[in-house]
């Protein structure tokens, strides 16, 4: 690297830089807000019960849940409150999916663990949604409103759909940690020099000091034609680099899609309690519509939150590996480490849920 | 650089781990009214709970039970749901946490349990026996969910009552949101760290009642 600095390899070490102080001053920021709520110590009256971003969260959705079913009341006999319904739906939604939930977590692991892109990412998360709702209007119009069953069979429903959800994610996690588990262990016996030219991603120009230079033209994102010009003995193994990320055409065909119909269905069939509760309430208010209505846009707002995190989840990966790269020889390594490690969160998740280490939203069995 | 990289990475983690760690916003509200009962020998015996749901969750609640009269709910009729009502508790040690002296003390199934249905609200009644009665100096009692899907609040008149307790017991009572509370706060620290498995403490509703 001495030998020349092409520019955009500058552009990569100027930008890298940017994004690692825009991470220092979140840190920085992250640290100051919780230095504004030390544990227990005394505080001003006024204050709310809890702090920072996400006790706002937190406040800000409860507020909102709140406000639902006065307004549901009010839509009775005033129309016009129905669109009030939807703003707050939609408003809750958002806030929901801020605060604690499985789903965003499985879904940025799961893209993290693959070699997805920010598009599939968003994708997935309406779609997951969507079901959520989906599944939520199918639970109460068939229990409630076709067979007029108790709550407590109800319950019983989301709690088999909720034990099947679980397993799925367990499942979908213990293939991903089998798979990535292979490619994390070819890039282990690859270390130290094998893996070192094919962790790139995106357009990346490097000098090498020994004066062979890789060009690295990668057109699209999961485009691995590598336009590589090795001058010594170096071998590029298809494994060690992207050994699992699927070629433009797999991505875009409906095989593609269908790998990722798995998540959606281990995320989204699992319906919200929230969204049951108002399904139920409307029913028995006879404005039934109107709380389907809602529901659909509660899962908008869901989406639109958890897209995000998943989009930067996504970024966060593309980052490191971005940043990988720059490390000789241990790039594919870092990066299929990181793949690992998300695969098996996945799976931790799943077992967690399924035998009650991690709590998730209860189902409303009272 | 890899300083940068791994301290993303333990964020996205944390992230992951907090989000999925614990329930956040209650579902479903109650309004409690609740009596300290006390023998006549003075030894504490028990609690009795009136707990009042919020509008949503009566609904849901009094979903498919059939009725008479429409909207109308008998004590008869509500019957078998105040019995699923307090079999389900159970799972949740009825969100009661005793400790006589600093000792944890157990709860017996409760007895004498109804519901009632009044201005579109259900109230479920019941006691809950200790399983020893207590003689305690000291005697402290929490009531919240620890994973905050019920946020209970206790009735501004009269929360909570002591029956028949001996003359010199004083009791007081301490809501969530009382300055004097002690409790922590969730913020990104507890978040984060995932160790918000016992969140909901803070949102207790704390009896101390003292005997000297």
């Amino acid at each position: 690297m001495r030998r020349m600095l092409p520019a955009s390899l500058a552009r990569s070490i100027a930008m890298t830089a940017a994004v690692i102080a825009a991470v220092v001053i979140f840190d920085a920021a992250l640290h100051a807000l919780m230095a504004q709520n030390p544990f227990g110590g005394p505080r001003p009256a006024a204050e709310p019960q809890v702090g920072g971003v996400i006790g706002w969260i937190l406040a800000k959705q409860s507020e909102f849940y709140r406000e639902m079913s006065a307004t549901i009341r009010a839509a009775k006999s005033d129309g016009s409150a129905v669109w009030t319904l939807l703003g707050i739906s939609f408003a809750y939604g958002i806030f929901h999916a801020a605060g604690p939930g499985h789903g965003k977590a499985v879904i940025s692991s799961y893209l993290v663990a693959n070699e997805e892109t920010a598009r599939r990412g968003i994708v997935l998360s309406f779609a997951a949604a969507f079901l959520q709702a989906l599944v939520a209007v199918a639970i109460v119009a068939v229990f409630a409103w076709l067979l007029s069953s108790t709550a407590k069979t109800m319950c019983s429903a989301e709690k088999a759909i909720e034990i099947v959800s679980y397993a799925l994610i367990a499942a979908l996690g213990a293939r991903l940690v089998w798979t990535k588990g292979g490619g994390f262990m070819r890039a282990l016996q690859a270390k130290p020099e094998l893996a070192m030219a094919s962790a790139t991603a995106h357009h990346h120009d490097h000098g090498h000091a020994r004066a062979h230079h890789h060009h690295h033209d990668h057109g699209d994102h999961h485009g691995h034609g590598h336009d590589h010009d090795h001058g010594d003995a170096h071998v590029h193994d298809e494994h060690c680099g992207h050994s699992h990320g699927p070629t433009p055409d797999q991505l875009a065909g409906p095989g593609g899609w269908r790998r990722g119909l798995g998540t959606i269905f281990a995320v989204g069939m699992r319906p919200c309690s929230g969204a049951i509760l108002v399904l139920v309430f409307s029913l028995a208010q006879g404005l039934f519509l109107a709380g389907i209505a809602a529901t659909f846009v509660m899962g908008l707002g869901t989406a639109i939150t958890v897209a995000a995190i998943a989009v930067i989840a996504v970024s966060a990966k593309g980052l490191a590996k971005r940043l990988s790269a720059g490390r000789e020889g241990g790039g594919a390594l870092v990066m299929r480490g990181i793949e690992f490690g998300a695969a098996g969160l996945v799976l931790l998740f799943g077992l967690g849920l399924l035998f009650g280490y991690l709590a998730a939203e209860r189902a409303t069995c009272l | 650089m890899l300083r940068g990289m791994f301290g993303l990475l333990g964020l996205i983690v944390a992230w992951s781990l907090g989000t999925a760690a614990a329930e956040a916003h209650p579902h479903v509200w109650i309004t409690a009214r609740s009596e300290v009962v006390y023998a006549p020998d003075g030894a504490m015996t028990g609690v009795r709970h009136a707990w009042t749901f919020d509008d949503m969750f009566s609904t849901y609640a009094l979903q498919g039970v059939a009725t008479k009269t429409k909207g109308v709910y008998t004590r008869e009729e509500l019957a078998p749901l105040a019995q699923t009502n307090v079999e389900s508790l159970k799972d949740f040690a009825y969100f009661t946490f005793a400790k006589a002296d600093g000792k944890k003390a157990k709860f017996e199934e409760p007895v004498d349990y109804y519901l009632e249905y009044k201005d579109s609200a259900l109230t479920l009644h019941f006691v809950l026996p200790l399983k020893a009665p207590a003689t305690s100096k000291q005697l402290a009692l929490e009531v919240f969910d620890p994973s905050y899907f019920i946020d209970f609040k206790f009735d501004d008149k009269d929360p909570i009552k002591l029956i028949g307790a001996p003359a010199a017991c004083q009791m007081q009572f301490q809501r969530p949101n009382d300055e004097t509370a002690n409790t922590q706060r969730l913020n990104e620290q507890n978040f984060l760290n995932g160790d918000n498995s016992n969140y909901g403490a803070m949102f207790a509703n704390k009896v101390t009642v003292n005997c000297p």
